[in-house]
């Protein structure tokens, strides 16, 4: 649930005033342990620059299970995760070098060098924007250190979607996976994190709405607009309108593009500035990528698709016997424990589960590729059958007698020249 | 999970973040006493609930003085109005495994289209009827398959007499903490399979009144089950990964035990791909 800054001094979240309200619906771990959570969040305020925190869910594991809390930084506090760049940049420095010394002495006996060029890499947005908007910390148990998730990449979302692993507790934990998993559990854990978000985070019509800006549609790539606020003015609607329709509903995170990100990129436009200069000239690339569209931010629920013919999403109110005081209850299908409760003006989402996507479907592993040709295919290459005995034989004796055809012609000729001189 | 422990049990389950309404465990409280003072059972257990797209189907099953014979099972959509579900079949079972995705919510509910073998289609055909089966039936058939698959107790918490029947043990005081943590103090409270398969040598060291059932040691694939230590070491919870949403408690040293599903009521095929 958002605490306004204006209420409380505290981002802290109240917990158990949300465990309650789950609980009405028969969703949500015992108080003992969401009180563990409490005062686990509470730590992570007071130790981390946080503006804004909210308990996001539990995920299972085979070892130990993951508490994960979402959180939003003050603006200009974030610390940049500088390292992992620095060593990837390094690593590949060393192997160029080695690479050089090697060319060097084998300048004359070099193989074919590949043509193979690998699809350019999408670029991850920037930390506060679409998919990594918010900041994730995990726990395997309340009581345990918070760990911060690092913040996830196009690469890791689109890969996460063909695979389907049980996490396994342990961070660090290899992704054993086809295709290959760009990461560890860690960026496994925040790619799922971040598409169950963007699927099943879902907020009462009215609660926001978009902030007022001038030129808000001539933004480049006429992508949605992202931010949102709180609107002063929200009329909450009844449970049984919330119930009844699902289009009371509307989805408040940035639906996540095939391509891995919300605002969509084209990985062969020349970067923003040239761009600018340069607006007449067309491109020409080989493959032009056509923009991909996802829902604006804030559509209603009752655009969400359903799987089969199954609605995406169940709506029911809490107790049938007690209709005043009744809260509206949310469950995801299509991700299996999702579910979100609004009461009045209080609303939240919250998940427990395995952290994967329902599919009817059983899951079929994505095949290997198919195998690269090496050369294109000519008459020059192609193997022929090598004649055989009997067709040489023949095949002399053919030219044996063109020869000789050839030879009398020949002689006939020279024997008539001679008549003709003679003649003369 | 037994109905005295049904509060106590559910807190220790919890850790799923399924559970039951302050709503449902009040009604379930009284409903199953009265269960099992209409119907006799000895024993009434909660099964679990399984979530449909438009309700939830809540199961209770009922035991008589042998603890093994076939159990009747109960369904409610309200937990009020309590019906029985025919005894499981065969055949039941084989017609319900092709069929995949969510139950409906409506007992009622007929699916289609089943595919059947060219053997059976002829043999229904001649019936006149076409290859449909209700939800009801996919409910009993699902609920069989669950609790042969996976439903699962500590080892000497059943004893086998002589004469063959099944009852709890009286002296079970609990698994010790180190027992709890191994696969093989749990076995599948179902007919065994390996039992017969084992080495003479192996079985003389078995104790036919407690070790009749299979343990969970050699289920296929291996890794099927997740076993965590919760509430610092004091409660062992077993969640079965062939069907998600299965979960046994037990505390360790204490009579207190019991497994409850919490699910949609579909196998995990991809299980083999996930682990």
């Amino acid at each position: 649930m958002m605490v306004k800054m204006e209420k409380g001094e505290t981002p802290l979240p109240n917990v158990m005033e949300t465990a309650f309200y789950f609980e009405q619906a028969g969703i949500g771990l015992s108080k003992d342990e969401s009180y563990h959570i409490f005062l686990a969040l509470k730590k992570l305020v007071s130790v981390q620059p946080i503006q804004t925190c909210r308990f996001w869910g539990k995920i299972l594991g085979l070892e130990m299970n993951y508490i994960i809390a979402e959180v939003q930084y003050h603006e200009g506090e974030e610390e940049e995760e500088t390292e992992e760049e620095e060593v990837i940049e390094e690593g590949g420095k060393r192997r160029g070098d080695v690479e050089d010394e090697d060319e060097e002495t084998e300048k004359e006996d070099e193989p074919p060098k590949s043509t193979y060029k690998p699809p350019p890499v999408i670029p991850k947005e920037e930390n506060g924007t679409g998919a990594n908007k918010y900041v994730y910390f995990v726990c395997n148990e309340p009581g345990k250190p918070w760990v911060k998730l690092p913040p996830v990449t196009p690469a890791q979302i689109v890969c996460a979607r063909k695979i389907k692993k049980f996490f396994t507790g342990r961070l660090d934990a290899p992704v054993v996976s086809f295709p290959p998993f760009p990461g560890n559990e860690a960026n496994y854990l925040r790619a799922q994190i971040a598409r169950i978000s963007a699927g099943t985070h879902i907020s009462p019509i009215g609660f926001y709405q978009f902030a007022e800006e001038e030129g808000d549609e001539e933004e480049e790539g006429g992508g949605g607009r992202d931010t949102y606020e709180e609107n002063p003015d929200f009329q909450p609607l009844s449970v049984v309108e919330m119930v009844d329709s699902l289009s009371t509903w509307v989805h408040h995170v940035q639906n996540i593009l095939k391509q891995g990100r919300c605002v969509w990129l084209n990985p062969f436009q020349k970067s923003e500035e040239e761009e600018e200069d340069e607006e007449e000239e067309k491109e020409e690339e080989p493959d032009e990528l056509q923009q991909e569209i996802g829902p604006p931010l804030l559509t209603p629920l009752s655009e969400d698709e359903g799987i089969q013919n199954i609605p995406a999403w169940t709506a029911q109110p809490s107790t049938n016997l007690i209709p005043q005081y009744a809260v509206a209850i949310l469950q995801s299908n299509r991700w299996p424990g999702a579910y979100a409760f609004a009461s009045g003006r209080k609303f939240d989402n919250i998940y427990f589960g395995w952290g994967h996507k329902y599919s009817p479907e059983n899951h079929s592993p994505a095949l290997p590729p198919p195998v690269q040709a090496e050369y294109p295919s000519g008459p020059e290459i192609t193997e022929t059958r090598d004649p055989t005995l009997e067709e040489e034989l023949a095949f002399k004796a053919a030219k044996e007698e063109a020869l000789a055809a050839a030879e009398e012609e020949d002689d006939e000729e020279d024997v008539e020249d001679d008549e003709e001189e003679d003649d003369d | 999970m037994e109905v005295a422990s049904l509060p106590a049990a559910l807190e220790l389950v919890a850790g799923g973040g399924a559970g039951l309404s302050p709503e449902k465990r009040a009604v379930l409280g009284a409903s199953l006493l009265l269960l099992q003072r209409d119907y006799r059972f000895e024993r009434v257990w909660f099964w679990g609930c399984i979530q449909g797209v438009r309700g939830a189907y809540y199961i209770a099953e009922g035991l008589g003085p042998d603890r093994a014979a076939p159990r009747s099972r109960l369904y409610s959509l309200n937990c009020v109005e309590w019906s029985f579900l025919p005894p499981a079949t065969e055949e039941m079972v084989a017609q319900a495994e092709q069929l995949k995705g969510r139950f409906q919510g409506d007992p009622s509910f007929e699916y289609e289209h089943i595919e059947i073998n060219a053997e059976d289609a002829e043999r229904l055909f001649e019936d006149g009827k076409e290859p449909t089966i209700k939800e009801e039936a996919r409910l009993v058939a699902t609920i069989e398959q669950i609790d042969r698959a996976v439903g699962i107790i500590p080892r000497g918490a059943f004893l086998k007499t002589p004469l063959g029947s099944v009852h709890e043990n009286r002296n079970f005081e609990g698994l010790s903490l180190m027992e709890a943590k191994k696969l093989s103090s749990y076995f599948h409270f179902t007919e065994p399979f390996n039992l017969k398969n084992k080495t003479l040598l192996e079985k003389a060291d078995l104790d036919p009144s407690t070790d009749f059932l299979d343990s969970l040691e050699h289920d296929i694939p291996q890794g099927s089950w997740t076993v965590q230590l919760e509430k610092g070491d004091t409660v062992v919870v077993l969640r079965s990964l062939l069907w998600l949403g299965l979960m046994f408690y037990h505390v360790p040293m204490t009579k207190q035990y019991g497994y409850i599903y919490f699910g949609t009521g579909e196998k995990n095929f991809d299980l083999p791909f996930m682990l």
